[in-house]
């Protein structure tokens, strides 16, 4: 759906309001005085966790965060400006979800370093393992698969990134793992999956000597 | 080989604590109050010593940006907003200083903003990179705790204050301007230049923009001298240690802090494991970035990294992100998936490249099957070039570099899969 056509689709609830008021405050603080509009995107952010917590999630049992037309309009009365000037940000940048997502939202990079070091392999275990295809959702609201490009961690190539966790490192085998978990509602533990220590060399650092020997890295 | 005492980044892998503590043991905010006391003239001639140039991949002198801020405050305040955006294909390096050393970017932040008078910095951070915000805003929260940040900021006497404001998945908001642009709360859209935002930044402030590697570096330059940083490097314009991000067809992927200027060959091997294969089964390197021209092997062989090196064989240091491809891969998809990338992150204002990347994309499409004429690759460069130049900032140049990066050294690989192409389908027939 392109994302301007959301906004008048029919899963769109009445109404939004924040549940953290408090929340709301820090954020428009964080800004000069008069330059609320600043505080737009953090807001849409805040909003959205919050609809993954709260819903609605549209037409799935269970569900993840996205930004209703409602929550739109009620961060441009917060910030003081027209709702056209909300709607042309969330549509402009591509993490605001403008329609229902399920409750993981898989986003897969396949731009070149992870491709050369084997994203094809790595969506194709997961569509088929899912048996949905990129930019769908299972039916039971679990997943979303999502193509995008580079998530800058190109050293820890392939990846993906779970709602907010990246999982580097993939395997056709490893990433099946990671869907496997969060089947279950267990989040597996982010970073790299095949041992390595962050975007250290896999054999071992080839700098840094004494700090590695003093954290016992060697 | 950089010595280990002359690394800066000795928590990069981050086998140590993030936290202010750690830092601190690692030689973080040591007495910082007196590097600020040295004044702010001290802090830029230092920085113009050092020959430091921007780590964002423009490799723009940081000293001189500096001084171009107005000497004097008037009555608006001026601003450091430290670009965090980062999100260059084959660029993960500003990700490991802010989730392993954050106080380096936080003490650094200090240092910058005293020397061009801002009270006040804004880290712009990917909105992807959630964990590597958090760590960072806690460890700013330390920093306020412990009197790092805030009135008379580690006891130097200045104000000061840091706001993290996180984007939401445009590589646009790279561009410094359209990085304005999203954290004054819309589209990330370029400005037109003049005013440059020393002039007219944040919110028509004055306004300095610098790479999260840039500023990070800023309190070691300071504690060991400009004359420190400037000893190591090629030569007097391509000098200190940079990070490097090794991606690919490599054995040991990883990111590493070496000497500006070192060899290719050295680093990959030497950091890297060495190339998938052996150096043998080399086939190309795009050096610096996605943006900045592929380069064959028997370049790759000899050509040292940094700015003027790669720029003389027509490529360039960009933000130091080699993405390594052997004899196995299809450099024609290779290139082409960058041109999805490009036109999937065109924003959309100037029309020769909001119509251009995707017209460049479906051609190259095309060509990774062999599906075209040969002149077509003609018109395809001749394309590029109405682009390039063509465009309010620099994305337009970025997407036509690869492919005439491409065609400068594989056009042989691209017209021979056309004639294969055509024999297939002649053969069907």
């Amino acid at each position: 759906m392109k994302k301007s056509d959301a906004l008048n689709a029919p899963f769109q609830p009445e109404s939004f309001e924040f549940t953290d008021p408090k929340a709301v405050k820090e954020i428009i603080a964080r800004y000069p005085e008069g330059r609320d509009h600043s505080a737009i995107m953090p807001l849409l952010d805040l909003a959205q966790r919050q609809v993954a917590v709260t819903g609605p999630f549209g037409d799935y049992p269970t569900g993840g965060g996205w930004l209703p037309r409602a929550a739109l309009d009620e961060v441009a009365s917060i910030c003081g400006v027209a709702p056209i000037k909300v709607y042309e940000v969330a549509t402009f940048y591509s993490m605001y979800n403008l329609e229902p997502v399920g409750k993981y939202l898989v986003q897969l990079c396949t731009t070149t370093p992870c491709w050369l070091c084997g994203s094809a392999d790595v969506v194709n275990a997961c569509t088929n393992y899912l048996d949905i295809k990129l930019g769908q959702t299972t039916d039971d609201g679990y997943f979303t698969l999502m193509e995008v490009e580079c998530l800058g961690a190109c050293s820890n190539a392939p990846m993906i990134q779970v709602n907010d966790d990246y999982y580097e490192d993939l395997t056709a085998e490893s990433v099946v793992t990671i869907l496997k978990s969060f089947q279950k509602d267990v989040v597996p533990p982010s970073g790299p999956q095949n041992g390595r220590i962050g975007s250290m060399s896999i054999a071992g650092p080839t700098t840094l000597e004494e700090q590695a020997k003093k954290a016992g890295v060697i | 080989m950089l010595a280990d005492q002359d690394r800066i980044f000795t928590n990069l892998y981050g086998w140590e604590s993030y936290s202010l503590d750690a830092a601190k043991k690692r030689g973080d905010w040591d007495n910082t109050k007196t590097l600020v006391k040295k004044g702010r003239e001290w802090i830029i001639d230092e920085m113009k010593k050092s020959g430091l140039r921007g780590r964002g991949g423009a490799g723009f002198p940081t000293g001189l940006k500096w001084s171009f801020m107005p000497k004097e405050v008037g009555e608006r305040p001026h601003y450091l907003v430290i670009n965090a955006d980062e999100s260059e294909p084959g660029t993960c390096k500003d990700r490991e200083i802010m989730r392993n050393d954050p106080h380096k970017l936080i003490e650094g932040a200090l240092l910058a903003g005293f020397a061009m008078q801002a009270h006040h910095a804004y880290i712009y951070v990917r909105g992807e990179f959630v964990s590597e915000a958090s760590n960072l805003v806690k460890a700013i929260e330390e920093a306020r705790e412990a009197g790092l940040l805030g009135k008379n900021a580690a006891k130097s006497g200045w104000d000061f204050d840091i706001t993290l404001h996180r984007g939401a998945g445009a590589y646009i908001c790279g561009e410094e301007t359209a990085l304005l642009e999203s954290l004054e709360g819309k589209k990330g859209q370029p400005r037109n230049k003049p005013p440059f935002p020393a002039m007219a930044g944040l919110y028509a402030c004055p306004t300095t923009i610098n790479n999260v590697e840039t500023i990070a570096v800023v309190p070691e330059i300071l504690r060991r001298g400009g004359d420190w940083f400037s000893s190591f490097g090629k030569d007097e314009k391509n000098t200190g240690t940079k990070l490097f991000c090794i991606s690919g067809h490599v054995n040991n992927p990883c990111v590493v802090e070496e000497e500006m200027g070192i060899p290719m060959k050295e680093l990959i091997d030497k950091h890297a494991g060495g190339v998938r294969g052996g150096w043998d089964n080399l086939k190309a390197v795009i050096p610096g970035g996605s943006s900045c021209p592929i380069l064959p092997k028997d370049v790759c062989d000899t050509v040292l990294m940094d700015f003027d090196s790669l720029r003389e064989v027509q490529s360039g240091l960009g933000t130091a992100g080699l993405i390594v491809m052997d004899q196995s891969t299809d450099v024609i998809y290779a290139i082409a998936r960058l041109s999805h990338f490009y036109m999937h992150e065109s924003c959309g204002q100037c029309t020769p490249c909001r119509e251009g990347t995707g017209w460049l994309w479906r051609v190259m499409t095309r060509l990774v099957k062999g599906d075209a004429e040969i002149d077509e690759i003609d018109t395809l460069l001749e394309v590029t070039k109405e682009i390039e130049g063509h465009t309010i900032c620099a994305h337009g140049d970025a997407s036509a570099w690869p492919i005439q990066g491409l065609m400068r050294h594989f056009r042989p690989e691209v017209e021979a899969r056309i004639v294969a192409y055509k024999k297939e389908q002649a053969k069907a027939a």
